[in-house]
């Protein structure tokens, strides 16, 4: 049986800080969600289901937080649902949501994800020691800085590429009203002579940490065409790949897990040439490095070429394939929230309601999300028109 | 399934364990309606939310279960109320609300119209019942927290109704420590215990999978790529090629090893997968990816059945390894 056409018809955020002292959890969440209502024209009585999602329950030291957060959703008398797949977790939570209405289970999905980072830390949360094991790791920055180095030697990609891609974020983060970081004259300069925190990575090439929810509202096609909505974005196909952590020869760089999503993602979405069709991307960058680092594992480049896009400032709001206009993860980082951000973000750009960030005509948009050690993988393309398949 | 009979039942003992302990101060904010709560407890007066339909709830919630709008509305109620229901605790633990012997009950106060679930302080359980009236015992040192409710004990019939209304202005208390206590017992797997256990007698031993032939360090109750344990045990050399590694530079809570330092995967020689490990020795600046290392061990009496056996890599002085030699461990 075909899939049901679903789209986004509302989508919310909250202004991302590194404190949002004045909210609980749930209070942070209903931001989001009410700003999600008010955008599709919709209350929680029209809502059939919710989907929440965030990463490990060790950052706000709240085990099982869907349980709390079930009157502040909405959800008592409907089906709720928590998805975890650690710093990808806000996609992969869009994707249930949009696989919920796709099959036809459901007519309208609230989804929502978050992190209130300022109730932990995070640093210290990801660096548990494990017993009999040399205690080095040091945070997410200490997991992936050695990969980071990895790219750079692998594709030969001149040092300042990764400060051009935290100058371009941050720059891109002035337009968007609801960005954690507003840091005015960020320069490839300033972020250069920034303080090595995990060499090859600089302070300023680092997402902060940040409070904050996003939340969507999916639909199917019947309850698009009885929403007032009339520029929903429109789901063209969705992947999720996962693979270990440590396996011997695992490539580390660029993992196949990616490069099988977004082949598939391709593939369902009738994309044969993916730099040509796709107008802009939000992509999940909380380290600079890795904006090239994903162009290539996502085949908008060939291996070893990612950088040369970026060194072009082809990936500016202005470029061939411009990405995260939003400012991205470099900017807000509410770690559970941070993919359905990308998600939502690549929606907003189809609907054409990004506001100062907007990409001139976009009409297909790409949300990727990754989470781990680099091993879950969650992306979608959303366009302006009905999908055809 | 052929691995699945190769597991001895007495597992327990054929491997290591450790205990494990993981705390930490979580920094809660509470928004406008539980802050109200917490400042009021603070000032001795219980508060509960008015819903749409009229009932009032102690502690108030954040939003209506059945409209979902926010609460806005706050009443005191008494701080006298009945026990609609409890069960007695006979052995108290850690963090509990008393360290004798007591009820937790859903008390219903008086002026509320759902209970609260707290503790009632009597001498035995037959001093409890369904029905009873009780008070509030408050702190003697306020905190902002629900436990300024010490516990509810026995008022007797004529109790008055308690708590007085006042005067709420801005909240006193917006935000809660909660400090949060996990302690476990970590158990490692049979084949890495092997390892372990090496380890204590100054090796290396490492274990091919039967399937791919890849040889992992330490060994695997399941190799990733093909879901059988790891099994020929091949003892490894102390020395390898350091693929790559970052210079940590950050401090961060519950860091052992003083900054700046170097994390580094080492690829043992005849291993098919690198280790992080600490480089020293050395300069910084001067690591590079493809630098021959070689351990330097703790003194013997110092060993354990841990991987710290080995203190640092240092560098062996011999010619940088190639990199099409270690590019595919990338």
């Amino acid at each position: 049986m075909a899939k049901i056409p679903a789209a986004v018809i509302g989508v919310g955020q909250t202004h991302h800080r590194a404190k949002r002292e004045d909210v609980s959890i749930a209070g942070l969440l209903r931001e989001a969600v009410d700003r999600a209502l008010l955008d599709a024209g919709l209350t929680f009585d029209d809502i059939d289901a919710v989907v929440v999602g965030k990463a490990p329950d060790l950052f706000e030291g709240v085990m099982m937080p869907e349980l709390y957060l079930a009157d502040a959703l909405g959800a008592a008398g409907k089906p709720l649902l928590r998805v975890h797949t650690a710093g990808s977790v806000g996609g992969s939570t869009a994707i249930v949501a949009a696989s919920l209405v796709q099959s036809g289970v459901h007519e309208r999905v609230l989804t929502v994800a978050f992190e209130k980072q300022s109730e932990s830390n995070a640093m210290w949360a990801l660096s548990i020691p494990v017993p009999f094991i040399m205690p080095v790791h040091a945070g997410a920055g200490g997991y992936f800085a050695p990969h980071v180095r990895s790219y750079i030697r692998r594709s030969g990609a001149p040092g300042h590429i990764g400060a051009m891609v935290a100058a371009k974020d941050r720059q891109n983060a002035l337009k968007n009203p609801y960005a954690h970081l507003h840091n005015e004259g960020t320069t490839v300069e300033s972020v250069l002579a920034s303080t090595m925190l995990w060499d090859p990575i600089r302070y300023d090439e680092t997402c902060p940490s940040s409070d904050g929810a996003c939340a969507l509202v999916i639909a199917s096609e019947a309850a698009v065409a009885a929403s007032g909505v009339t520029n929903p974005a429109w789901i063209h196909g969705t992947q999720m790949r996962s693979e270990p952590t440590t396996a011997a020869e695992r490539d580390q760089v660029n993992p196949q897990a990616g490069r099988d999503a977004s082949a598939a993602l391709w593939k369902q979405a009738g994309i044969t040439n993916p730099i040509e069709e796709i107008d802009c991307a939000e992509i999940y960058v909380p380290f600079s490095w890795f904006e090239p680092m994903w162009i290539e594992n996502l085949g908008f480049s060939g291996l070893g070429d990612g950088w040369k896009l970026t060194e072009a400032g082809e990936t500016e709001i202005s470029g061939k394939l411009p990405i995260n206009m939003s400012g991205g993860v470099l900017s807000s980082n509410p770690i559970g929230a941070s993919g359905m951000l990308r998600f939502a973000e690549a929606s907003l750009q189809v609907m054409g309601e990004a506001g100062e960030h907007q990409v001139d005509g976009a009409r297909k948009a790409l949300g990727h999300a990754y989470g781990g050690g680099s091993q879950f993988f969650a992306m979608w393309v959303v366009g302006a028109d009905k999908p055809a398949n | 399934m052929f691995h699945f009979c190769a597991m001895a039942p007495s597992t327990e003992q054929r491997v290591l364990h450790a205990p494990m302990k993981v705390e930490f101060d979580y920094t809660r904010s509470l928004g406008p309606v539980l802050s109200a709560f917490m400042s009021a407890l603070k000032q001795h007066s219980v508060l509960g939310g008015v819903l749409a339909d009229g009932r009032v709830v102690v502690p108030p919630p954040e939003y209506d279960p059945v409209t979902h709008a926010a609460v806005t509305e706050l009443v005191p109620v008494s701080d006298v109320g009945t026990v609609l229901s409890w069960s007695w605790v006979a052995d108290p633990v850690s963090q509990q609300p008393l360290e004798v012997p007591f009820a937790f009950a859903q008390v219903l106060l008086d002026g509320a119209d759902a209970p609260l679930l707290h503790a009632v302080s009597v001498p035995s359980a037959s001093d409890m019942a369904t029905g009873m009236r009780v008070r509030v015992k408050w702190a003697e040192e306020p905190t902002g927290t629900i436990r300024d409710i010490a516990f509810f004990e026995a008022a007797g019939d004529d109790a008055s109704d308690g708590s007085a209304s006042m005067e709420f202005g801005a909240p006193e208390v917006t935000g809660i420590v909660s400090p949060v206590h996990l302690a476990y017992d970590y158990a490692a797997s049979p084949e890495e215990t092997k390892f372990f256990r090496g380890l204590a007698e100054g090796k290396l031993f490492g274990q091919r999978c039967p399937v791919c032939e890849k040889v992992y360090i330490p060994p695997r109750g399941a190799c990733p790529v093909d879901g059988v344990p790891t099994a020929e045990e091949i003892e490894l050399p102390d020395r390898g090629t350091l693929t790559t590694f970052c210079v940590v530079n950050v401090p961060f809570q519950g860091q052992t090893i003083p900054i700046p330092y170097v994390s580094a995967y080492v690829l043992l020689d005849g291993a098919d997968i690198a280790f992080l490990h600490l480089i020293l020795d050395i300069d910084a600046a001067d690591v590079r990816m493809g630098m021959r290392v070689e351990a330097v061990w703790k003194p013997r009496d110092e060993w354990t059945t841990s991987l710290d056996n080995i203190k640092y890599f240092r560098p062996t002085g011999e010619p940088d390894a190639d990199y099409d030699t270690y590019k595919h461990h990338l």
